[in-house]
Formats: C-alpha cells, structure tokens, sequence
C-alpha cells in the first residue's frame, strides 16, 4: 500500500471517529434526558406526565423504525439548516445525532427502568423530591446500564457512519466504498475492515470494563 | 461503646409527657380505586391507633392484611381515603409536599429488602438523607461516623452492600434510618429475610436503640416471635381491620381473635405436643380423658396448683407437655393435662383453676389408656416447679 492511501484510512479513520464522538456527545446530551424522563413520566410515576410521555414515545419510536439511509436523506433540508451545508463530513453528524438520539434515549429508559422500585421509596421515605430521587439513585444505580448502551450506540453508529459516505459524510466506510469497491483495491477494503473491527472491538472491552467498574452490585475481589 | 451519646436529648423541644401519642390513626380506611380489569381493594377499614412516645408498637398480621399500606400512611407514601393520620399532631396527609418532605426527614424507615443504594458504600448509604437534606460535607461525616459505630460496622465502612450479609446490610438500614434524628422509626418487616439469629441481634439493636435514644418504634411483621422480642404493645390486623390490640402480654397470654391465635399456635409454648395432637378428639370416648390447657401468667406461674387439686379431689392428673416461659419480661407458663372425664369433675376443677387466677382452655378429650406406658408422661421443656 502506498503512504497515501495509508494517510487516506488514517484520515478516514479521525473523520469516522469525529462524527461518531460528536453524534454519541450530541445524543447522549438530548438522549440522556429523555430516556430519565421516558421511564419516569407514565402515570403514577416519579415525574407523572402520561401524556407527554405517550407523544415522546411515539416519536422516538417512529425516529428509531425509519432506516437510517432514509432518515439521512429525508431530513437533508433540516441537516442544511443546521450545519449550513448538507454534504461533509460535519453534516453528517446531523444525521447520526438524529438517529443516536432516540436509540439513547430507550437505551436509558431499560437501565432505569431495572433499578428496584424500592430504592425510590428508601428516598421518598428520607423526603427527596424527584430531582434529587432521579440525580442520586436512579442515574448513579442505573450508570453501569447505561455505559453499557452507550457502548452499544457508539458501536451502531460506526456502522451507520459508513452509510453517510452516500452523502459525502467521508469516513472509513466511504473510504471503502471509493477505493475498495468502486475502483476495486481489495487492499484497501481489507485494510478499512481490519480498522473498523479494531474500532469496534476497543470500544467494547473499554465500555465492557468501565461498567463492570462502576458495578459494585457484584462482589469483585 | 458509648456512641450513643452523640444523640443529646433535642433541647428545643419542650418536655414532653410519656404517654403523649406520636402518631395516631384516626379512623382511617384506604381503599385502592379501581383499575382496568381490576376491582376496587379496601385495604384498611376503621383504624384507631395509637403509638406512645417512647414506645414499640408491634402490628402483626397475615401477608395482604394490610400492614405496609397502614405503615406508608404514617410518612404519606400512601394517602386514606377516609380519617386522619396525625404525626405529632400533624395531619400527614394535608401537607403540601414541600412539607411532607421536610415531615419525612423525621421519620425513619426500614424495609425488608433494605433499600440500600448498590452504587453506594455503607458511609455514602448513610449518608444520603443528610446529603438529602442538604447537610455540608463535615457535618455529614460527624453524623455518619458514630452512627456507623452505633450499628457496630466500623469495620466495613468502605464496603458496598454487596459485600455484606443480610444482618450487615439492615444494620446499614437502620444507621441511614437515623441519620436525620427521626422522632419516629419505621418498620416494615425489617427482620423477615434474615435467619432467627440475626433476627435476635437486629431486634437487640432496635430495643436499644428505644431505650438509649427513647426512639419510638413502629414494627410491623407477620411473625410472633418478633413481636414477642421487642414490643410491649400489640395490635393485630386482619383483612384491614384491627381486630386485637393490647399489651403483648396479654394478648400471649389471654388471645381473644381466632386470627390472634392462629399467630400463636405457631408459638413453641401453645403448640400441643404430637402425640397429643394426634390422638386429641373432639368429643368423649370410652376410657377418654378431658385435656386441659391452664395457662399459669405473671405471678400465679409458680403455683403448686397440681398437687392441690390431685389433693382435693382425689384423681389423678396426667401431664402431657407444657413450659415456662417470659413474654414482655413476665413469666407466662402453660401445661396440657388430663384429667378423668367424670360427671361434673371437669367443671370443679375448671373453677377451682379459675378461682386462683389462672386460665383454663377444654381442649377436647383423648384416651390414653391404650398406650399410657409409651406416651411420655410430661415432656419436661421448662421447669415445672409447681407441679412437685
Ligand atoms: N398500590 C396498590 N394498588 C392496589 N392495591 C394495593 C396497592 N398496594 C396494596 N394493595 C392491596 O392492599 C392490600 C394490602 O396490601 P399490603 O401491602 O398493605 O399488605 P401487607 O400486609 O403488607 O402484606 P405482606 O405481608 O405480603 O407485605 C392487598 O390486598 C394489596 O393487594
Ligand atoms: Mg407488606
């Protein structure tokens, strides 16, 4: 391989890891938020509010079953308002945000929907009000869940930013359709494989091993 | 271990008279409402009660009788649908929530399954009501280290639950139960998941915890032997209704409600001994014998009474089981006889019992004839100085 294509699958690999990160910042930021008030909010829950709740379900839903070539291509006018433009690599993390966002959010909801009812009486019990109910136990019990569905969005979203290579969105996966696929250099394909599954399988022993560090529900000597 | 002076006496508060009621139910029911398919459930009816400052109020009663909703009324977990809840003259139920909260800060409470954060270490569990509350860091730690003491886990200070035992986690329980210096302490079947020893050494720590701080203890549970080992009041539900309260002692020793003694035949002292329950029949048979229950309280327990009536009516009294035990810190003895079932001799010996004090309970009748060489004659469980 020539030293430009290995700097190419270098500099694919940063844009892919850019877009990811910020996608995975982005739905974290929005995601996270909903997923605690998803799994609290139906009808007789800490922060009862059935009927947001049924509309915000109904929408994440509809956001999560729409494929995500559709999704990138559907909301290109919404992309273009955001970043401006809706070819790049920075548009799309428009995109990916959007898709990561209720694939997130649902993630969070499972995680705390899993903490024992119980501790939320404990801390009824001691007078905390929802705020402090849902910032001291329900988010810290649920954190190890939640590392764990993070790890996992980060790693669907890898996959999904090699879709955005269809609207100029660069990164690892355009770099193997260009030159492994459309001018046929296996090399390169090989290579973009091997990079991805290096990515991926990091990323999940890091997030594998930060959960079980924060999950002192199990005895480790 | 003096880490319990570290809880002087709230010198704020005015004193305050010993039978003065710290939480009273007045008249409360609580019905759930209807919902979906299914029907409405009263699971409380026509609750008078009252718990003493200083007290322990024991309330025991079967799985679904209604012991956990009437204990989540005291801290307004659970509103009634009819009557009031007053804590310290307070109606829990008409605080505005900002209220409540701040009312719950003074109450403590302790759960079956402990409630403990997982996330947490014993410190940080003990220390989450007063971060609640809005304590700063260094008075959170001078709160938190005697208390950690108090429950004799200073050891396992930087432990996480998981890596207690049952009794340890509880003790945990009752340590952030008392963190914000609740003037009432809570509790729902604290010691039903843990083995009868454990449950002797967190119902010890409770007790002393009573006496040493003059905590006011509110204990539900569906075993007697809790009730026996802590309370000196008593009150039994059924089906959402007080059907019983007293003192422990009596209702040991004199139990009125079927459901009263239900709880009680599980006790070792009321059971009847096999083979008497065995052959025990309703009505008289040939060469059948009238068992008797006496039930010897407080200061008739070391009555000679046996030799007096094999005296005075000239029969034999065959001893088929009994003990002596303390109830409340009274002695309370039972023994299970028979007596010849002849014309009106049952009902002379009942009142000759009876004129002494002590209690009498016809059991029924057995025939002992056939097997009275293999039957034992006493099953000798206590002492039994009075029958010599
Ligand atoms: N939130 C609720 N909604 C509907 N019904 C309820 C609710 N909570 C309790 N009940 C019903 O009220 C009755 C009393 O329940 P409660 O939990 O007080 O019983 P308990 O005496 O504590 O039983 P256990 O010993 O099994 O804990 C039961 O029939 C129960 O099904
Ligand atoms: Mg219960």
């Amino acid at each position: 391989m020539s030293p430009e294509i290995i700097r190419l699958i270098a500099s694919s690999t940063l844009d892919t890891l850019y877009m990811v990160a910020a996608a995975t910042a982005i739905g974290t930021l929005i995601g996270l938020p909903l997923g605690v008030f998803l799994a609290t909010s139906k009808r007789g829950e800490l922060l009862s509010a059935p009927l947001a709740n049924s509309i915000l379900g109904v929408i994440v839903n509809a956001t999560r079953s729409t494929p995500f070539i559709i999704l990138t291509v559907s909301i290109i006018p919404f992309t273009r308002l955001v970043a401006g433009t809706s070819i790049g690599t920075t548009a799309a993390i428009v995109p990916l945000a959007v898709a990561a966002t209720p694939f997130i959010a649902r993630l969070v909801e499972g995680s705390i929907r899993e903490v024992d009812q119980g501790l939320i009486e404990a801390a009824r019990a001691m007078g905390a009000s929802p705020l402090q109910i849902l910032a001291k136990v329900l988010v810290p019990e649920a954190l190890p869940g939640i590392v764990l569905g993070l790890t996992l969005a980060i790693v669907s979203l890898i996959g999904f930013s090699a879709i955005v290579g269809v609207v100029g969105g660069g990164g690892l996966g355009d770099l193997g359709i260009r030159y492994g696929y459309q001018r046929f250099m296996p090399d390169v394909m090989a290579a973009v494989v091997l990079v991805l599954i290096l990515l991926v399988q990091g990323i999940q022993s890091l997030g594998d091993a930060l959960s079980r560090k924060l999950n002192k529900r199990v005895r480790h000597g | 271990m003096n880490a319990l002076s570290f809880h002087p006496p709230d010198a704020a508060q005015p004193p305050q008279a010993a039978d003065e009621a710290v939480v009273r139910f007045e008249g409360v029911a609580k019905t759930f409402a209807a919902r979906g398919r299914q029907t409405a459930v009263a699971a409380l009816e026509d609750i008078d009660l009252t718990v003493r400052r200083g007290a322990i109020l024991g309330v025991i009663g079967r799985s679904g009788a209604g012991k956990s909703t009437l204990i989540r009324l005291v801290n307004g977990l659970e509103k009634p649908t009819a009557g009031r809840v007053l804590v310290d003259g307070t109606d829990v139920a008409r605080l505005p929530e900002k209220d409540l909260r701040q009312l719950r800060r003074s109450i403590g409470m302790i759960f079956q399954h402990f409630n403990l954060l997982s996330s947490r270490t014993v410190y940080d569990n003990i220390a989450l009501p007063l971060e609640i509350a809005g304590a700063s860091r260094e008075d959170i730690r001078q709160r938190v280290d005697p208390l950690i003491e108090l429950v004799g886990l200073a050891d396992k200070r930087s432990r996480y639950p998981a890596e207690l035992s049952g009794g340890q986690k509880q003790r945990v329980g009752i340590a952030r139960a008392l963190a914000t210096r609740p003037k009432v302490l809570l509790s729902d079947e604290a010691t039903s998941a843990l083995d009868p020893e454990t449950t002797r050494s967190i119902l010890d720590l409770l007790a002393t915890i009573n006496a040493e701080l003059k905590l006011t203890i509110l204990l539900i549970t569906h075993e007697m032997a809790v009730i026996r080992g802590i309370a000196r009041d008593v009150a039994v539900i059924d089906n959402g209704r007080i059907v019983e309260k007293g003192d422990v002692f009596d209702l040991f020793t004199r139990p009125r409600h079927p459901t009263t003694r239900t709880f009680l035949a599980a006790e070792s002292g009321r059971a009847l001994p096999a083979y008497v329950a065995e052959r025990l029949t309703e009505r008289a048979g040939p060469g059948s014998q009238a068992v008797l229950r006496i039930i010897f309280r407080g200061s008739h327990a070391t009555d000679p009474v046996l030799s007096q009536i094999t005296r005075t009516f000239a029969i034999d009294v065959n001893i088929l089981g009994g003990t002596v035990d303390a109830i409340a810190g009274r002695p309370f003895g039972t023994l299970i006889v028979a007596v010849p079932d002849e014309a009106d001799l049952l009902k002379r010996v009942t009142a000759f019992l009876t004129a002494r004090g002590l209690d009498v309970e016809a059991l029924g009748f057995i025939a002992l004839e056939a097997d009275r060489a293999s039957a034992p004659a006493a099953q000798n469980e206590g002492g039994h100085s009075h029958v010599a």
